[in-house]
């Protein structure tokens, strides 16, 4: 027994100083000693399973695929799947997770009289943004494509994707201040109104329109996204196809909706459910632009504020599992597209 | 073949391997030997460090404190706890982050809390204290005994959950001021007013000579509405007296009382007086968007006669015009927001609360530290500009360098002024960090009736 | 016996049919066709419509950024006095806010290294980990693919704030608690079913009739994986690298969360920072927006290239 312990202890004796290395850096050096470490370790793990997979002769498909899809569903099982299990079943409870309360806050969130508003609104995100994002990147794309400026014009409209949410709030309250008529306005659009001989508005309050300037921000930022994944895959239209439909007359506007559109559809619905995910989740610009109030609020800025500003731990997870459900919608839509290009493959 | 010969040398490093753990699992491994609180008694205190003897020797300790408190408020704290380190070898890791409110909470709940945490809101520390039993260390004997002998036992109250003490006090602020240009009112000739009356009479007579007396800003990105909720709490302890203020803030009598009513009444008098508000910036619904930081400025353009808010109001000018004179005689002052009477002096502020997760000595005395005259004293002249006050009754007065700073702590060391704490830091979360603030944004923005506006926040309440 | 066994005939002809660079066959003559269709693109563009549109919209994206470039260089007093338009009115500019932004509580240089450290491997480990998930999902049939797929593709949805406690309370457990791995697998996993879904959709496009070729001369799926796929998807991983480089750059939450003390902090956090306890210095923080940016500006202009390129040689489809 003495023998286990006392290698028991020299083990711990040796691990004690690689732990501190390996959970302590100092200096910039040892940071980016650490970070090559920790590539370096995860792709031998990597490579260890693979090589395993790839020297057994033939391994039943089952391993095979556990290789392949393991690591990922254990990071998600670990990561997502188990805290979303978790918050479904906090939001049958009460604020602090004490006391089983059924479907009260689900009552509570669809019987408050602002959240027709804050559900209206969070619909209005999830159409638009994706819709006028994908629509503008598109058109970008098309128009910027091989052109001589093609980099630098490219490089413009990808700027907002480079920038935090933090810097997206500055500058766009530079363009939304508003200072009372007969001051010098500080904010751009006010600026132009005022330019244009008209009252200055505040953009930021006056509802309904307000959540439209909102949906601007995000829109965006989201627009380089689109505009760079579709122009990539507009590259890859295969050239016999234009060639053909180049011959058959169609240029402008014809060639861009019958043959540009349907070429990419793949690449168009991926860029349309991304972005209409990000959109649900996001609720920084929300929350820092009005935080929620002259009813711009979303169902993502609610989850932030009960949870965090309000600290009631159901509620804010019954609102989660609300976001869950309005995804449903897209899912089903994506699982439609995969049948569809299954059955054309 | 090369493989076998590899092979081999695996087996023969592996046989070493083993041996080594072998004969080494013969004999314990050496034991650390750090250097414990205490073992070297024949230490030689640092020079100055007398008043340090108390707590000890905590070399090779470290206390990490979690604080709202960020760049660059943050530099004075650090500042100010480095005869603390030098005397004990305690190191302090000081780390301020303005999402505190939001992940303090967090770290509590998944067992990562910090040793020590800077809460602002009483009410914070209660939900933290309720809803995780055991987290908070109760305040240990030496930092107890220092606030009973410097702090007014309200600052106790403020800091106890339960009958249990958990949460010492750390700075303070006054609420109770109105800013105004010392210059303007001579050249215009008008008094400071010194009862609620004369507030209003001073307004009209402003609109009267043609100007704008008030400019109100209660923007505050994510928190927006605070500022408002301030004004509604000052003029409450006015209207309806501290008794009955108490009984809001504990709900003992409901948020939609038409004492409360009367208070957001006599606050509409002025907010939503399209004659008084809002100078410099726009209409009465500009006070919602008008950022709190900027609210005062126009003051300094002459387009604004009087904007309320707290003494740590006096930092802010700074960034208007860095030659801006914080001074009776100066180009800014602040009067005390008048009561109904002159009699009546009651007092709005808020503070910070030093509230422990652990019971570690160099936690322990770094808490009873904070308690003391001599950090109080070290940190006042790390504010050569104002904007930090404490409430405790051993500081030296003349160490603040602002007029406001020193007047804030002469208000808070009265025995005759009536103190209380901010309401909605007082009440829950629900209340007093979310619908109190988005209903007077309501109330403000929407031209939302009075009743509403309380009866919605009444229904909001846990 | 060490030597690795030929390659079988059909594979070894694709392959080494490629040029070098991993570029798929078909590539030979995509230059002639590039050079073709660059001058379509030019007759094209003189259409006056198209360069309207273009310019109309590169000027709307530009604006609020050249807004806060230009304030950022303005003294905080003609920040809140007039509009950054009117700058060339009263011409003043300092580098305050930049000194004052850089000069803060702690030195900067520390940020960008924790900024650094993190988003390499925060991009890194889930492209790999998703790559391989991908593959599965896309060219190995196995029970309930599908609904597993789907699933993966919905957690997307899952807010990241729901994930704190219990990642939180675990890393506490394996004593990670504020440590650089805390916010390299918090990243990674919040990464995945995004990467998935897009690499996926990525990998589908790639012909099958590749894969099969590569199938019947007897590769295994780790061979196909490495030796077909691969160099295909190269744009594609450079495409998704952008942009979990961006998201990881520009992280505050995680960051917040995960990221312990100031010794592991990213440059986002001490930004947020920036603006004072009570937001009396936000005119710091349009300097800190600039400063932040520079990275991620110079990742994309150089994987631009990088990126158009890879493209290219994937365009094989069809």
């Amino acid at each position: 027994m003495e023998f286990l312990d006392n290698t028991r202890a020299w083990l711990a004796y040796l691990w004690a100083p690689v732990s501190t290395w390996l959970l302590r850096p100092d200096g910039a050096g040892h940071k980016f000693l650490l970070m090559a470490v920790a590539i370096i370790l995860f792709v031998v793990v990597m490579g260890l399973i693979l090589l395993m997979v790839d020297r057994g002769r033939r391994l039943p498909t089952w391993v095979v695929t556990l290789a392949f899809v393991g690591p990922a569903v254990a990071f998600l099982g670990f990561g997502l799947v188990y805290p979303a299990v978790r918050t479904i079943y906090a939001s049958f409870f009460n604020r602090n997770g004490q006391e089983f309360i059924g479907l009260d806050n689900y009552v509570r969130a669809f019987t408050q009289s602002e959240f027709q508003i804050v559900l209206r609104n969070t619909a209005l995100w999830v159409i638009l943004v994706p819709l006028v994002a994908t629509l503008i990147g598109l058109v970008y794309a098309v128009v910027v494509d091989r052109t001589r400026f093609e980099r630098v014009a490219k490089t413009l409209v990808f700027l907002p994707m480079s920038i935090s949410m933090v810097g997206a709030g500055i500058i766009w309250r530079f363009m939304y201040e508003f200072r009372q008529e007969g001051a010098t306005q500080t904010g751009l659009l006010n600026q132009v109104l005022v330019w244009l001989g008209l009252q200055p508005k505040q953009f930021l309050m006056d509802t309904p329109e307000n959540t439209f300037f909102l949906i601007a921000v995000m829109v965006w930022i989201q627009a380089g996204f689109a505009m760079t994944i579709l122009a990539a895959a507009i590259r890859a239209i295969p050239d016999d196809i234009v060639e053909a439909a180049r011959l058959d007359g169609l240029t402008g506007i014809r060639m861009f909706r019958y043959i540009t559109v349907p070429s990419i559809r793949p690449a168009l619905v991926v860029v349309l459910t991304t972005i209409a995910m990000a959109t649900l989740k996001v609720f920084d610009i929300v929350r820092t632009m009005t935080a929620g109030n002259y009813q711009t609020s979303v169902v993502a800025n609610e989850f932030y504020t009960q949870s965090f500003r309000a600290r009631d731990a159901g509620f804010g997870a019954s609102l989660a599992v609300i976001l869950f459900i309005l995804v449903i919608p897209i899912v089903i839509y994506n699982v439609r597209q995969m049948r569809l290009a299954e059955e054309i493959r | 073949m090369r493989t076998t010969r590899n092979r081999g040398l695996t087996a023969v490093a592996a046989g070493g391997f083993a041996l080594a753990l072998t004969l080494a699992a013969c004999t314990p491994p050496p034991e650390d030997s750090p250097a414990g609180p205490g073992d070297d008694g024949d230490r030689d205190l640092a020079e100055g460090c007398e008043a340090f003897e108390q707590y000890g020797d905590l070399s090779g300790t470290s206390v990490s404190v979690y604080t709202s408190i960020t760049a660059p408020e943050d530099q004075p704290h650090i500042d100010s706890y480095t005869e603390f380190e030098r005397c004990t070898g305690a190191d302090i890791v000081y780390d301020g982050s303005r999402e505190f409110e939001a992940q303090l909470p967090v770290r509590v709940q998944a067992g990562n809390p910090p040793d020590i945490a800077y809460i602002p809101q009483p009410g914070l520390l209660q939900t933290i204290v309720r809803d995780f039993p055991d987290a908070v260390v109760p305040v240990g004997d030496l930092a107890e005994s220092n606030v009973d002998e410097y702090y007014d036992p309200s600052w106790k109250e403020y800091g106890t959950v339960d009958g249990t003490y958990y949460a010492t006090p750390l700075g303070a602020n006054v609420k109770s001021f109105v800013w105004y240009s010392p210059d303007a009112f001579a050249d215009a000739g008008y008094e400071i007013p010194e009862t609620w009356d004369e507030l209003l009479a001073l307004s009209d007579q402003i609109v009267d000579d043609g100007g704008t007396p008030w400019c109100v800003g209660i923007e505050s990105g994510d928190a927006t509405g605070w500022p408002a909720t301030d004004w509604l709490e000052d003029v409450m302890l006015r209207t309806a007296g501290p008794e009955v203020y108490d009984q809001w803030v504990d709900h003992e009598i409901p948020f939609n009382d038409p004492a409360v009513a009367e208070a957001l009444a006599a606050v509409g008098e002025i907010l939503k007086n399209e004659d008084y508000v809002n100078a410099g910036f726009g209409d009465v619904r500009s006070i919602a968007s008008t950022p709190f930081t900027d609210a005062g400025f126009p003051i300094l353009d002459g387009e604004c006669w009087m904007h309320r808010q707290a003494s740590f109001y006096a930092a802010n000018w700074e960034s208007a015009d860095p030659d801006v004179q914080v001074g009776e005689n100066g180009d800014v002052f602040a009067f005390y927001l008048p009561g109904a009477t002159t009699d009546e002096s009651p007092l709005l502020g808020g503070g910070e609360f030093v509230a422990a997760f652990d019971e570690r000595p160099e936690v322990q005395a770094f808490q009873a530290f904070l308690t003391s005259p001599e950090w109080v004293n070290a940190k006042i002249p790390e504010h050569p500009d104002g904007g930090w006050v404490s409430a405790n009754r051993g500081q030296d007065m003349e160490l603040y360098a602002s007029p406001i700073d020193r007047l804030s702590a002469e208000l808070l060391a009265d025995d005759d002024a009536v103190f209380r704490f901010d309401a909605s830091d007082l009440m829950p979360g629900e209340v007093g960090s979310n619908s109190f603030w988005t209903e007077m944004v309501n109330w403000i923005a929407n031209d939302k009736p009075d009743q509403d506006v309380l009866d919605d926040i009444e229904a909001s309440w846990p | 016996m060490t030597t690795t066994p030929p390659p079988p005939q059909g594979f070894a002809t694709q392959t080494t049919g490629e040029a070098p660079g991993g570029a798929p066959p078909g590539r030979k003559d995509a230059r002639g066709r590039f050079r073709r269709r660059t001058a379509d693109a030019k007759a094209r563009l003189s259409s006056p419509w198209a360069s309207g549109i273009a310019i109309v919209i590169a000027i709307l994206w530009t604006i609020p950024t050249l807004g806060l470039f230009i304030t950022s260089f303005r003294p905080s007093g003609d920040i809140r006095a007039d509009g950054w338009w009117n700058v060339l009115r009263t011409p003043r500019f300092t580098l305050d806010n930049y000194r004052d932004a850089l000069a803060g509580s702690t030195n900067m240089t520390e940020y960008f290294v924790n900024s650094i450290a993190i988003t390499l491997p925060a991009v890194v480990i889930p492209i790999s980990i998703a790559l391989l998930a991908a593959y599965a999902f896309a060219w190995i049939e196995f029970p309930g693919r599908n609904t597993l797929f789907v699933a993966v593709f919905a957690l997307q949805i899952v807010p990241i704030q729901i994930t704190m406690i219990p990642l939180l309370s675990q890393y506490n457990t394996w004593g990670l608690a504020g440590s650089f791995w805390a916010v390299w697998l918090s990243h990674s996993i919040f990464a995945l079913p995004l990467a998935i879904f897009l690499l996926h959709n990525f990998m589908k496009d790639i012909p099958p009739s590749l894969i099969e070729a590569a199938r019947v001369d007897g590769a295994g799926h780790v061979k196909i994986f490495f030796k077909v796929l691969l160099p295909l998807l190269v744009p594609a991983i450079a495409a998704f690298a952008i942009f979990q480089f961006l998201w990881v750059w520009n992280d505050l939450l995680v960051a917040l969360v995960f990221a312990g003390g100031p010794d592991v902090r990213p440059l986002t956090v001490f930004i947020a920072e920036l603006a004072g306890t009570r937001g009396q210095t936000w005119h710091l923080l349009s300097a800190g927006a600039f400063i932040s940016m520079v990275i991620p500006v110079i990742v994309f202009l150089s994987l631009q290239r990088y990126f158009v390129r890879g493209l290219l040689a994937g365009s094989v489809k069809g």
